[in-house]
């Protein structure tokens, strides 16, 4: 096994690394003015995520600079070919932060309640818009022979594309939703695990739609076989049994089974993928793929060296600070944010 | 407008922006750090309340400074792929360390100490906020070898039209990132301090409640500044040095040399022609800069013209001069505002030593008008770094002109510079809003108020 097959993969376990931490933080933005009913209601819901956040999104940060030392020309033809989708996205993820941070720092009502939009529209836009950047990126847009994006913003709204935004946005939701209910009490938590109950069948349904289209739209399934293996499955299954917990009330399972779902997705999306990073809708052969797109070994050597140290050791901090965090929290508690 | 222009003016713009915030994270963390481990070792209540208030005016200074900052990241391959294409092998490997060793290392940390006060010992809680500061000043030390790289590549081959990494150690022990770093440190520990003193002062003035807390505040301050201020102009001294040697043009473009001189004489004032590449007027001082340059009274500097003439006999045809008004200025700008800030400092210190804040005289409050000298050397210190470099985005190896992205238009990129442009400004106003609101609040009557103010705030 090289070390761009290595790279790949490391790629992958930072990216499945965000969607499972980011992807319940944006369903927690995206529920806020809908679960929150008062002001102490949204500050519970916000300090549930407060502890995560910034940590959590250092997963994408650290994803792109791994695809930028590893697969330059990833890089460059990724971001500037979806340039609007990411100026769009990283507006998003401004007005979020800033919104955490700043949202309780002033009493005024209105005040509050622009920040409590900004947290819901930064979460929901960068939730669709993943979805949207990865189906592209498996169902091919238009790369030329030197590796140039040569579509617009419109090539990339495509059908396919929008029914991925809308399973990762569904899939987000639903996992905050869970998230949710694993974290708050009282009154909270009921309307939380109400909406995990009500957002399990549109998500399903969603998914679903966004697994059928990829049958017909992409060669993923035809290059993963009519019986496309345990992953795949594992995904399916997990989604379905996630809806069972959440019937119970268990929703320690039902959070286990959505990040399943949203991993084992993920991975399907990479197997279906590898060794191409981005395909080219004109030519095959102008794919990016992990060998023409990458860096040199030495490179990469380094770089494997750095990342072998390093995940681990960040894996371990970011646990201790969910152990630390793990109490559910409600409106008599210390609010920070 | 062509492309080229308008993302030059994007990188300016964020970049300036960004650093504006950067400093202050870098800086008052350790001393929040110090502040709090103080409080550990004395058990002194007043220490934990010093601790908070300095930590809260660093969280909303934090948190831009994040936001503006992964627009740095994306903007790279978005306006700047020909660039990313060109140096990723190289360039992209330091981004990613400091995502995995430094970032990850200040955002988890951070979570933790805000929402740790009550969760963990009180040690390790000052524990926390020490890696947090570690964080924060080792995300620099790998963005500055990223830039260093830029400043002055090493390390490296040329393999088929794209730069190559050969020795990683190289990019790290660069002598321009040990120049580069340092500098930035001690920017951000004079930036911090200057802040922490101009507040403080602003309370002391104010008779606000808690004088002790305003008191030893000041004091620590004081001598946190003038570390911070004498020693990034000591290494800012060794590092113009060095850029004499790796860049002699931006050296010469800030010191409005055009003709080679030995002994070299310092400009004072220099008024240029309107197309800034002339000289008109210039009041200079004999013997200085040969002194200033290579510590005796007659080296040589090497002019603009004569290195003009050698960059076009090793590199082609070409202006290889940056703007040279802008380099000139940011340098004085960047000279004067370090200057003012020891001149500052020393009164404090004088203060401080004869024990004379209780009471506080009235000339104190003129250390707010201090606050923002930092903040002008900070952004002037990166205009000279980065134009001076100019018209090369990798030093000797890549022009700017051909790094950056060649499918996205000039509508494109002026579209996303406008928002940024718009969005940012709103955000200032509200940072600044929010940084006087709680700064002018100070300790909310004195008593142990719930992290001062995210509980229901009480006015």
């Amino acid at each position: 096994m090289d070390l761009n097959v290595v790279w790949f993969a490391l790629v992958a376990v930072l990216v499945i690394g965000f969607f499972l931490l980011e992807g319940f933080d944006y369903g927690v933005g995206i529920l806020l003015p809908f679960l929150g009913k008062d002001d102490t209601d949204r500050r519970v819901i916000i300090n549930t995520i407060g502890p995560f956040w910034d940590g959590n999104e250092v997963w994408v940060i650290a994803a792109g600079g791994a695809i930028f030392a590893a697969f330059p020309n990833w890089y460059a033809t990724m971001f500037s070919g979806f340039y609007l989708a990411l100026m769009l996205m990283l507006l998003a993820l401004i007005v979020r932060g800033v919104g955490f941070e700043f949202r309780s720092k002033d009493r005024h009502p209105t005040w509050r309640k622009v920040w409590d939009w900004m947290i819901f529209v930064g979460s929901l836009v960068p939730a669709l818009l993943w979805g949207v950047a990865f189906a592209n990126i498996i169902h091919g847009v238009p790369i030329d022979a030197d590796m140039q994006y040569v579509g617009n913003f419109g090539t990339l709204l495509n059908p396919y594309a929008l029914s991925g935004g809308l399973a990762t946005l569904s899939a987000f939701t639903l996992h905050g939703a869970v998230f949710l209910s694993l974290k708050t009490k009282g009154d909270i938590m009921e309307r939380a695990h109400r909406a995990a109950a009500w957002l399990w069948l549109p998500t399903v349904v969603l998914v679903l739609g966004f697994v059928l289209f990829s049958v017909f739209a992409t060669d993923m399934f035809t290059r993963l076989g009519v019986n496309p293996g345990a992953v795949p499955w594992g995904a399916g299954v997990a989604l379905l049994v996630a809806g069972w917990f959440i019937r119970q009330r268990r929703h320690g399972w039902a959070f286990i089974m959505t990040s399943l779902t949203i991993a084992l997705s993920a991975i399907t999306v990479a197997m279906g993928l590898y060794p191409r990073v981005m395909v080219s809708s004109l030519n095959p052969a102008w794919s990016l793929t992990i060998y023409n797109a990458a860096s040199g070994p030495y490179t990469l050597q380094v770089m494997t060296i750095v990342a072998l140290i390093f995940v681990p050791i960040v894996l371990i901090y970011q646990g201790w600070s969910y152990w630390i965090f793990r109490q559910r929290i409600g409106r008599e508690d210390t609010l920070e944010y | 407008m062509d492309a080229l222009a308008v993302a030059r003016w994007q990188f300016a713009i964020t970049t300036v922006y960004h650093f504006f915030f950067v400093p202050l994270t870098l800086g008052l963390a350790i001393l929040v750090a110090i502040m709090e481990t103080i409080y550990v070792r004395t058990g002194d209540e007043m220490y934990k309340r010093m601790t908070k208030f300095w930590g809260k005016l660093f969280l909303i200074n934090f948190a831009m400074g994040v936001v503006t900052g992964i627009v740095m990241e994306f903007q790279f391959g978005m306006n700047w792929s020909e660039y990313a294409r060109y140096v990723g092998d190289v360039f992209g490997a330091p981004l990613a360390i400091e995502a995995l060793m430094a970032f990850f290392l200040e955002s988890t940390f951070l979570g933790i100490w805000i929402f740790g006060w009550d969760r963990l010992p009180k040690g390790v809680h000052a524990g926390v906020m020490w890696l947090v500061a570690i964080g924060s000043n080792l995300s620099a030390l790998w963005i500055l070898v990223a830039n260093s790289w830029m400043q002055h590549p090493v390390g490296y081959a040329v393999e088929n039209g794209r730069a190559v990494m050969t020795d990683f150690w190289a990019l790290i022990s660069n002598h321009y990132v040990w120049h580069q770093f340092p500098h930035v440190i001690f920017a951000g520990i004079s930036t911090a301090g200057f802040f922490v003193l101009g507040i403080s002062a602003y309370h002391l003035y104010k008779r606000s409640s808690g004088q002790e807390v305003w008191r030893r505040s000041f004091q620590i301050a004081t001598v946190y500044a003038l570390i911070g201020a004498v020693l990034v102009g000591l290494v800012g001294h060794s590092q113009a040095q060095q850029v004499h040697k790796d860049q002699p043009m931006k050296f010469a473009a800030a010191e409005a040399l055009w003709e080679t001189e030995a002994p070299a004489s310092l400009s004072l004032l220099t008024i240029g022609d309107l197309s800034g590449t002339k000289e008109v007027f210039s009041i200079r001082l004999p013997y200085a800069m040969s002194l200033l340059t290579c510590n005796n009274l007659t080296c040589e500097v090497r002019g603009m013209n004569e290195l003009q003439a050698e960059f076009e006999a090793t590199y082609g045809p070409g202006d290889y001069r940056p703007p040279i008004p802008i380099a000139y200025w940011s340098f004085r700008g960047m000279l004067t505002a370090g200057l003012l800030m020891i001149l500052v400092a020393l009164p404090a210190l004088y203060l401080v030593l004869r024990g004379k804040l209780d009471p506080a005289p009235r000339a104190i409050r003129l250390l707010l008008l201090a606050i923002p000298l930092p903040y002008l050397a900070n952004t002037s210190g990166w205009i000279l770094a980065e134009v001076g470099r100019q018209p090369w985005i990798v030093y000797g190896l890549l022009f700017t002109e051909n790094g950056v992205s060649t499918i996205v238009g000039a509508g494109t990129v002026l579209f996303s510079l406008l928002t940024f442009a718009l969005i940012y400004g709103g955000l200032m106003v509200i940072d600044v809003y929010l940084l006087t609101k709680y700064a002018r609040r100070g300790l909310s009557g004195g008593k142990e108020a719930p992290a001062l103010t995210m509980a229901p705030e009480a006015e």
